[in-house]
């Protein structure tokens, strides 16, 4: 099936996810969609695929202008999409998992579909038991199940959204081979993904994102640097770094590891000095989160040590990781980091040691109006936390962090904030470093990483690359690192 | 600031009077006089020194259990199983007595026994509850249902069992105790100011604890975000387990109130839907301690007052209850419509806020 994007816009109140996005990709291609987190990708296909609907622009399959309402429409006009995380339901049988969502009347005939689901795997040879139980499924099998699902519902469009994460080598070949089975048989197939290997090894032709516009469309051979250009734009310039550097070590891991349902991180070593500044560079998911978790004593590890300040601190609680003057801020503000419904004033009681036990509001209100001051935050002590702006609620934030401290874990400081607001904050944290403590943060803005950090760990996958030497990096560097690329590959082809 | 004061008090004068309007339609569809009806509820309260008695002996157990709900309210907790909490301190306040009863310890000591065994039976049923969500993963609101379940099948069994009457157990509950065991009263009367007392500064003790200790800032933080409370250093499940520690505790005071100054003995439906009640009214106030002991008071009123209108209309007392529920039904619901009709005027938050 033919598909044709036109003028597609969405904006989400002040984020404009997509502007004026025109694609057409003929039946029987392999469309690949590269960009970095939030650069529109995901909107996009959720247009196509019904979850939500664009503020203006047409969607065109085979040649006519269609109206998609809700996934369900999509599906009975011919386009299905497979989720990052699988929508099925693991407490139940395949079977029912792949029954469920059809229409047609009030009792499903097992036999019909058993025989489908059969046929199907078959094709393209899929080992599903239709009576065993979808949690006893890998994810690569649970995705073989979705994409199963959907040719059976008739999708002759089908989207991946990151769909080589969390699966094995072997399980991704055979999805590889899947797709280009799908793509042979008259189907269009869309690959949203930031790896650039996968991308590269597999799409006929490829459209990249970035804040929202499509930047460019290449077709192979694929030269990595453009791509890798495309994505990230323009090549930065770094300005001149301040480090605050000290001899004196404040946080060493050794050989740590860290894991989730997803990936697992192994093997980190190294130490983080007195005053040091690291960043973490990573497409969102790809370990740096978990890693950062686990340092701040809030992800249990599974092997390895982490010593702080000369303590050993593995396997303890997160409290304990604080009281030897850890300090973890989370992206996630109004969700993890502050309380809605408290006040500025109630925010800073509560994060100073308490003393006794009655509150002293009047020296509250005092602490409150000083710290207002000292980071120059828009409200007033009696402030809910929920009506300030996000720059303010991240000044907040650092605002009640105690002093002193000796690890700051921070994942993205700036995001969503504007320019100057992201200049005031890294002062504020650069103050901190010549203070001695050390920082380590997460960032998808590799600028901010190149700018702010002395080295630099870059994750993909649960691999770690580094800690880099900041100095010598570049953007383009570190942009094919992000993508899954390897170091000695990127310096034998890099230009000097 | 002015005018969003002005439009809160507009949907709440809306709620009272839609409630009215409701409540008086079912009067006139049951075939009852209506302003009648409500003139009777007043005079049921408040007509004679005998009905103020009985309304302020009601007030008393419904502010202790509203405290308590404000508390885990407070901590973001449903503790439906307050009801359940207040049986266990009557089953523990009964127990007390009935084993010192001829020990030959003096009467107000045992008294005072029987309230802190009653407050200990409270917390420890709160305690199971919480033990449940915290360590069991099990919804407070299911785990306080089904407690609710097995306080009054114990109660009955109790009363049909081991602590019968001489002869049959009956529905009208133990053995009375002897008077010494009472709470002391006011002379003629019924009403105790012990009792009272007790659930007066119980209210005002909740007041303080939320309003200014830090214990009581670190339970609301919990409340508000537990994730964010655990990033600032508050061991959140431990304050969960105090909230319901301390809401059971004095669930269980208004349990061995209604044994020692109203009943004098443990009977089948003894906490009287107290503790929902008290749920009810921590609703209304938008869990604001200062307004429990007038809200209370007006609900009590409700109860004690709508006792008439069996007697001259054949209208189920319950009636007061219909009416209970509808102020609490349409005041959140005027919340709601409040805070849609806010957004509406003035527009997406982003827009309101200085940056």
């Amino acid at each position: 099936m033919d598909v044709e994007l036109r003028d597609i816009h969405k904006t989400f109140g002040p984020v404009r996810a997509n502007i004026g996005i025109n694609l057409s990709i003929p039946a029987g291609t392999i469309q690949g969609l590269l960009g970095e987190n939030g650069a529109g990708k995901s909107t996009l296909m959720k247009v196509l695929s019904g979850f939500i609907r664009a503020d203006s622009g047409e969607i065109l399959l085979d040649g006519r202008t269609v109206q998609i309402h809700s996934p369900a429409d999509a599906i009975r006009q011919g386009v299905g999409m497979l989720h990052q995380d699988p929508l099925d339901f693991p407490p139940l049988r395949i079977i029912d998992d792949f029954i469920l969502g059809r229409r047609g009347g009030l009792l499903p005939d097992r036999t019909e579909a058993a025989r489908g689901l059969r046929d199907l795997a078959d094709q393209f040879g899929f080992a599903l038991d239709p009576e065993a139980y979808v949690d006893s499924l890998t994810v690569g099998e649970r995705q073989q199940l979705e994409i199963l699902r959907l040719l059976w519902w008739g999708a002759r469009v089908l989207i991946f959204d990151e769909p080589t994460t969390g699966i094995s080598a072997a399980q991704k070949e055979k999805l590889f081979a899947a797709l280009k089975l799908l793509a042979e048989q008259g189907r269009t197939v869309l690959f949203v993904s930031h790896k650039l290997e996968d991308v590269e090894g597999l799409c006929h032709r490829t459209a990249v994102l970035r804040q929202g516009r499509l930047v460019g469309e290449t077709q192979p051979p694929y030269v990595t640097e453009k791509l890798v250009r495309m994505m990230f734009g323009k090549t930065i310039e770094v300005v001149p770094r301040s480090p605050c550097v000290e001899d004196e070590t404040t946080l060493s891991l050794k050989d740590l590891s860290v894991e989730d349902h997803r990936l697992k991180v192994s093997g980190l070593s190294f130490g983080v000095r007195s005053g040091e500044v690291i960043g973490l560079a990573g497409m969102e998911g790809s370990g740096q989160g978990l890693f950062l978790r686990s340092v701040a004593g809030l992800v249990r590890t599974v092997g390895g040590r982490i010593i702080l300040r000369g303590k050993d601190l593995t396997g303890r609680s997160y409290h304990a990781f604080k009281r030897q003057g850890t300090a973890f801020l989370p992206a996630a503000r109004l969700e993890e980091g502050l309380a809605t419904g408290l006040t500025l004033s109630e925010h800073f009681v509560l994060a100073e040691e308490p003393g006794g036990f009655f509150v002293d509001w009047r020296e509250a209100r005092g602490l409150a109006q000083q710290r207002i001051q000292d980071f120059n935050i828009h409200g007033s002590p009696e402030s809910k936390i929920e009506a300030l702006s996000g720059g303010n609620q991240q000044r907040a934030l650092l605002a009640l962090l105690r002093e002193p401290l000796a690890l700051l874990l921070l994942e993205h400081p700036t995001r969503g904030l504007d320019v100057e607001s992201t200049i005031y904050i890294w002062s504020k944290l650069k103050e901190r470093c010549r203070q001695g403590t050390s920082i380590v943060f997460i960032s998808s803005d590799l600028e901010e990483i190149l700018q702010y950090s002395d080295r630099v760990l870059v994750f993909f996958g649960g691999k770690v690359t580094g800690p880099l030497e900041a100095e010598g990096l570049t953007s383009e560097m570190l942009g094919q690192l992000i993508g899954g690329k390897d170091l000695p590959e990127i310096k034998a082809g890099a230009p000097a | 600031m002015r005018k969003s004061l002005w439009i809160n008090f507009g949907f709440q004068a809306g709620a009272l009077l839609v409630a009215l309007v409701l409540t008086t339609l079912i009067l006139v569809a049951v075939g009852a006089p209506p302003f009648q009806a409500y003139a009777s509820i007043l005079r049921g309260a408040f007509g004679s020194a005998n009905n103020l008695e009985s309304l302020l002996i009601s007030w008393s157990p419904l502010l202790l259990t509203t405290a308590g709900v404000l508390i885990t309210f407070s901590a973001g907790l449903w503790n439906i199983g307050v009801e359940g909490q207040m049986v266990l301190g009557a089953i523990f306040a009964t127990w007390l007595l009935r084993s010192l009863q001829e020990s030959g310890t003096p009467a107000g000591l045992i008294i005072a026994l029987g309230i802190v065994a009653g407050a200990f039976g409270g917390a420890l049923w709160a305690g199971l509850a919480g033990a449940l969500k915290t360590f069991g993963g099990v919804n407070e609101i299911f785990g306080g249902l089904g407690l609710n379940f097995v306080s009054t099948a114990l109660t009955i069994y109790l009363v049909f069992g081991p602590w019968k009457r001489p002869g049959t157990g009956s529905m009208s509950g133990t053995q009375p105790f002897d008077r010494v065991l009472w709470l002391p009263t006011l002379p003629d009367m019924q009403l105790s100011p012990w009792a009272l007392g007790i659930s007066l500064l119980a209210v005002f003790g909740v007041y303080i604890l939320l309003r200014g200790t830090h214990f009581g800032l670190r339970l609301k933080a919990v409340g508000k975000n537990m994730k964010a409370a655990f990033l600032l250093g508050v061991p959140t499940w431990q304050y969960n387990m105090f909230a319901f520690l301390l809401c059971g505790a004095l669930a269980g005071v208004a349990g061995a109130i209604q044994v020692t100054s109203v009943y004098h003995r443990l009977l089948p439906n003894i906490s009287n839907g107290y503790g929902f009640l008290g749920l009810l009214v921590a609703m209304l106030i938008n869990y604001q301690a200062i307004w429990a002991a007038p809200v209370a008071f007006f609900f009590a009123s409700l109860n004690t007052g709508s006792v008439q209108l069996q007697l001259l209309y054949q209208l189920d007392s319950s009636f007061s209850g219909v009416l209970q529920s509808f102020l609490v039904l349409l005041v959140l619901l005027g919340e709601g419509a409040r805070q849609r009709f806010l957004k509406s005027n003035w527009g997406p938050r982003w827009t309101r806020t200085p940056s």
